[in-house]
């Protein structure tokens, strides 16, 4: 089981390790400044952090001593030629390459640009061919000015093979490594949206869409409008209904397991709170037919907890997870998401989470 | 040569000043500073190079507008400071 983990908060990198049974914090990096993404690169034991100063712009740091060190290296920068001319506001997510790809990383940005990097962050070139789909003037942003990528998950079995998802933008994959990309995602439906257009794929909002390691064609997703499964690669969803809130953010899927996945239900979008300001994690066993509600270790009373799309992780077992909410709440859990312990109650708002 | 100020929030990446540089503008003049230490470029201004918008820049005692800060002209003696505005947090 992981016994690590990045927390990446809106004060800092913190960073826990497991001690006498427990979690402890083992160090704090970059105090003070938001860190937007987190990474540790299993390839080679790399960790990486993403600051957003306030002022002076997002910046990649990469450790190569478990975080003793750090160095600052060029972040992701949209190209002088892409249209519109954008500059980075933030890094949204970081993700590494296949097992084989030793120094590709992946970024997704907002403004939704998607970089890429084969020599472990010292470089980055953005993939133009995304940016440049003609449906990106019909994009917007969801909970932004601009809309932004959150979600990159390259194939186990191919990564040439990369799904992308976008905050409103949909679901898009490459088969060639970022050459040429389709715009996927059959199924979904966008009640924000006139009722003409709920089914138009490029102003599709997925909050989070993650992969099953083992059953790579099997994906989740939290979409603004609920809760979505794919079992071909993110080319055709299928809504699932869940019985109670099917709003949130955050989806953890078991590695192994195709039908399991873990989700953080909220009462729906205009409010963004846990129901009844009680904290709930929910899990599916068998692909979204039946639903267990579980609340063990977690606040039953006047929480205002919420779990950000990065925020909830489940270790390479399926039994360890982990999540961290906006109020500073951080919760582990070693019995795949039937109980859960408090860590610290006093964190910053956590933005990731990360067990390695 | 211009006299440049850099706000304490930025040490780690450029010494306490002040640093001189040449330029007719503001723009030149962190230009110049800028060749001379690459790294402070990306703290300053964007990747298209426009000044960064929670980046506020005095010169000779007055705060410059955002869009005209790097074009505005400065003379030999001028003095700027490049701060952080506190619309960025």
């Amino acid at each position: 089981m992981s016994d690590r983990m990045l927390v990446a908060t809106r004060k800092g990198l913190i960073s826990f390790a497991r001690k006498n049974g427990g979690w402890s914090l083992a160090r704090t990096d970059f105090a003070g400044v938001p860190v937007t993404a987190a990474l540790h690169d299993r390839r080679d034991g790399a960790l990486y952090a993403v600051l957003k100063h306030g002022h002076f712009g997002s910046k990649l740091h990469r450790s190569d001593d478990g975080g003793r060190t750090w160095t600052e290296l060029p972040a992701p920068a949209f190209a002088a030629d892409a249209a519109g001319a954008p500059a980075l506001f933030q890094v949204w997510t970081l993700e590494t390459g296949g097992a084989d790809e030793k120094g590709t990383l992946w970024a997704g940005a907002l403004p939704a640009g998607l970089f890429r990097s084969d020599d472990r962050g010292e470089s980055w070139h953005q993939v133009s061919a995304l940016w440049n789909v003609p449906e990106r003037e019909k994009w917007f942003g969801g909970g932004y000015d601009d809309a932004g990528i959150h979600s990159i998950s390259p194939d186990p079995r191919d990564p040439k093979r990369v799904v992308v998802a976008i905050s409103c933008g949909g679901v898009w994959d490459t088969r060639d490594a970022g050459a040429s990309w389709s715009l996927q995602g059959e199924g979904l439906v966008a009640a924000y949206m006139p009722p003409e257009l709920a089914g138009q794929k490029e102003t599709q909002d997925p909050h989070r869409v993650v992969r099953c390691v083992e059953a790579p064609d099997v994906m989740w997703m939290q979409h603004h409008c609920g809760i979505f499964r794919s079992s071909d690669a993110g080319v055709t969803w299928t809504q699932l209904k869940p019985s109670g809130d099917d709003f949130g953010f955050a989806v953890a899927a078991h590695p192994r397991q195709a039908g399991t996945a873990w989700f953080v239900p909220a009462v729906k979008d205009e409010m963004r709170l846990p129901r009844d300001g009680a904290l709930a994690v929910t899990r599916t066993l068998d692909g979204g037919k039946t639903w267990q509600t579980f609340r063990q270790g977690l606040p039953q009373q006047d929480a205002y907890d919420l779990i950000y799309r990065h925020a909830l992780d489940v270790d390479e077992t399926g039994v360890r997870l982990a999540m961290g909410s906006t109020t500073g709440g951080l919760w582990a859990s070693d019995d795949a998401g039937e109980s859960w312990r408090l860590i610290n109650a006093h964190l910053p708002p956590i933005y990731a989470v990360r067990l390695y | 040569m211009a006299q440049l100020h850099f706000t304490s929030w930025l040490r780690e990446v450029v010494p306490d000043g002040p640093l001189q540089a040449d330029g007719g503008t503001v723009g030149d003049a962190l230009g110049a500073v800028f060749r001379e230490r690459p790294h402070v470029r990306g703290y300053v201004v964007d990747e298209q190079g426009r000044l960064r918008k929670h980046v506020c820049i005095f010169a000779d005692g007055r705060r410059l507008p955002q869009q005209a800060a790097l074009g505005h002209a400065i003379g030999k003696d001028s003095t700027l400071y490049v701060m952080q505005a506190l619309s960025g947090g």
